[in-house]
């Protein structure tokens, strides 16, 4: 596209370093694409539905045909209640970029207890890491249940003191993601947390 | 702006040397710094410095907008807001909008809704926040450079940023980017606004009197401060997203 | 979360976390965010001041002006407080006329420096029954990361204490504004049976109260305003004003540089 070498200017950057060219994207809200996993929180409910703010400028429908549930109508608030925080995928996106969105998918379930933290969505690769090598690392340290949304939500769960570094280990990424051995700071800070293990 | 001055009657704005009241030569720009990403809460944000004016820029968005009856189901609202402090001005300023605000506003999201990206986006808004902190006339170009560049750090995508300068006529003379006596005494002032890379005008407004020629030089000094304003801004852009470097053994899945 | 509905499931979180002794930033719970303070920030203001504490972003503009005074306070200066919370700062904030909570913040900082007596209004008559010096402070909102009670007051504070009375108009030299005290507010949340000290958006999001408490260089208590549809029990009340006291003092300095 025309625009796209000046928007790549300022909306992207690009390095050269040793050899490989890496585009970074910038800020922007997370825009959900289809196959998403992502951690959605309930706005709104109706008869048949519960209507999902996903982080992204579309709140998107879950029809109770799409919950594991079996739900007579009108019961929807028997089984979400606004507020509450849940794991979907997204179905499809149209071209009005209406969103629709599924929890039938392996996975998907009402959430209850833990955390959710939020980051930048653009840092969601750091932070699962190659082959999920930084999120298995802090799982493994804090024996912490986590889930990482494509939206940029992070559910994690388990001991109290344990969710606290894992938090922290997240908001280290959120923070540094672009910084040189990142993956060595958060390593060393578990490490200091927890002692050094076998990761 | 409004306020008034007790100057002598013979106010010299252009000195014989042809040297203004804050010294500048009538094409000098006053000294500006612009600044990405400086609020934590909006989506975007960004601060100028320009000659005594301050301003603030806030970009929340794209958003559902409410209320739902203004949504527009093809593409994206753009609402910008405009609005001066108590303090921004020397004859205190009653909060809220009045008059002149509400049509800066208006001419502001115009200008924006012609270089964002909207079909991307139906039924939302991309909401636009200038406060004006400090002013010294020049506020509307003041802040419309700075929502551009906060606009860029929410990362709402545009066919380009816009800048904006004022140019006028001061003693007889045509000067660039008028302070506030020179606006308040001098005899002309015509704000613009161009997207950079074509060279459209999006925003367009003159008070005073100029013959065509006078204007056709005013434009043409705006046209060259407008392009060293955008280098300003993508300066600005690049300092806040400066990578120091990737980790090597990470950088090969950050690429989408 | 970005999403303004509270879940229940980061709710509980906090709760638990601050029953523990920690908080979701970090902090114990009677310590308080980082404060940084800009003096005369703004030159078209009089007096003017820049407040961070922490994420939340305050300016604070004092115009001194002469004016008629009140006709039924004709030996008394003239003070407005107003505050903006324009919706740059948040995504809560709306435009429009000021929200119960913008005025609640406007009338808790006036009547922290009227009645307070930290600017004596007696002393800034220039004729008694009709002209005197006419103050107006305002408090923008910048970016909102909770605690604006505590923000707009360390600002107005600061902006008062380094404001000029212009005296061009009245041939007479400029000279400061005459600052006599120095109330430092402190605010506490109270979350289920936890009292916090300078909470942050998302800990005064679910807090059940909320208490400030502003105490002068003396020690005395000078001010107080208790919010939300919690309550307090009365131990509760005298350990923050305790801490509050405490704070303060730590936070005065800060304020009069």
């Amino acid at each position: 596209m025309d625009g796209g070498k000046v928007l790549a200017a300022f909306l992207g950057i690009r390095t050269e370093h040793e050899g490989f060219v890496d585009i970074i994207p910038l800020g922007g809200r997370y825009f959900p694409q289809p196959d998403d996993e992502v951690v959605g929180q309930v706005v709104d409910l109706g008869p048949s539905h519960w209507l999902i703010d996903l982080n992204a400028p579309y709140p998107a429908p879950l029809h109770a045909t799409e919950s594991p549930w079996r739900v007579e109508f009108g019961e929807t608030s028997k089984f979400m209640i606004i507020g509450d925080a849940c794991l979907v995928k997204v179905l499809s996106v149209d071209e009005t970029k209406r969103v629709q969105v599924t929890m039938r998918d392996r996975g998907g379930r009402r959430l209850s207890g833990g955390h959710i933290v939020e980051i930048g969505h653009s840092k969601v690769p750091r932070l699962i890491g190659k082959g999920g090598s930084m999120i298995t690392m802090i799982k493994d340290f804090t024996r912490c249940q986590a889930f990482v949304g494509q939206n940029g939500r992070v559910w994690i769960d388990g001991e109290m003191n344990d969710m606290v570094h894992a938090i922290q280990a997240i908001r280290m990424i959120d923070e540094h993601a672009q910084a040189i051995g990142l993956t060595e700071s958060v390593k060393g800070y578990l490490e200091g947390a927890y002692g050094k293990r076998g990761a | 702006m409004e306020d008034i001055e007790h100057f002598e009657k013979e106010i010299r704005l252009v000195d014989e040397n042809g040297r203004r009241i804050d010294g500048r030569s009538l094409d000098a720009l006053r000294p500006i710094k612009i600044e990405a990403g400086v609020l934590k809460r909006a989506d975007g944000s960004a601060y100028v410095e320009w000659g005594d004016n301050r301003v603030l820029a806030a970009v929340y968005g794209p958003r559902e907008a409410h209320p739902r009856h203004l949504q527009d189901p093809t593409r994206a609202l753009v609402q910008c807001r405009y609005n001066m402090a108590p303090f921004s001005v020397s004859d205190r300023k009653r909060p809220g909008p009045d008059r002149r605000s509400v049509e800066i506003s208006k001419v502001t999201s115009e200008a924006f809704a012609n270089v964002v990206f909207r079909e991307q986006f139906p039924r939302t808004s991309v909401d636009i926040f200038i406060e004006v902190l400090q002013a010294d006339a020049g506020t509307r170009c003041a802040g419309i450079t700075a929502a551009s560049v906060a606009l860029a750090d929410a990362g709402i995508p545009m066919r380009d940023l816009i800048a904006s300068c004022a140019s006028g006529k001061i003693a007889g003379q045509i000067a660039l980017d008028l302070n506030k006596e020179e606006d308040n005494f001098g005899d002309a002032d015509c704000p613009m606004a161009v997207v950079p890379r074509t060279g459209e005008i999006v925003l367009l407004q003159m008070d005073g009197h100029l013959t065509e020629d006078e204007f056709d030089r005013a434009m043409k000094l705006s046209m060259g401060a407008t392009s060293k304003i955008y280098e300003m801004q993508k300066d600005a852009l690049r300092r806040r997203y400066a990578v120091t470097a990737l980790d090597e053994d990470d950088a090969s899945e950050v690429s989408p | 979360m970005s999403s303004e509905v509270i879940s229940e499931l980061m709710r509980e979180h906090i709760v638990k976390l601050v029953a523990s002794g920690r908080r979701a930033d970090g902090r114990a719970p009677e310590e308080t965010r980082k404060l940084t303070i800009e003096k005369n920030y703004i030159k078209t203001a009089e007096g003017s001041a820049r407040v961070r504490l922490g994420n939340t972003d305050v300016l604070v503009g004092v115009k001194i002006g002469i004016g008629e005074p009140y006709p039924d306070t004709p030996t008394s200066g003239v003070l407005t407080t107003s505050a903006e919370l324009v919706p740059l700062a948040s995504p809560t904030f709306e435009s429009g006329p000021p929200s119960p909570t913008a005025i609640e913040i406007a009338r808790v900082v006036d009547r922290g420096i009227r009645e307070t007596k930290t600017v004596d209004m007696s002393k800034l008559v220039i004729t008694p029954g009709e002209k005197v010096w006419v103050l107006f402070i305002d408090i923008h909102a910048l970016d909102y990361d909770g605690n604006l009670f505590d923000a707009a007051s360390y600002g107005t504070l600061a902006a008062l204490s380094c404001a000029t009375m212009r005296g061009a108009k009245l041939g007479v030299p400029d000279r400061p504004l005459p600052v006599d005290h120095w109330p430092i507010s402190i605010t506490a949340a109270k979350i289920r049976n936890t009292i916090v000290f300078d909470p942050a958006l998302d800990e005064e999001r679910i807090a059940d109260a909320r208490l400030t408490v502003a105490t002068d260089e003396n020690g005395d208590v000078r001010a107080m305003q208790k919010g939300l549809t919690g309550s307090f029990s009365y131990d509760e009340v005298r350990y923050v004003i305790s801490t509050a006291r405490r704070l303060g003092n730590e936070i005065r300095g800060i304020v009069r540089a």
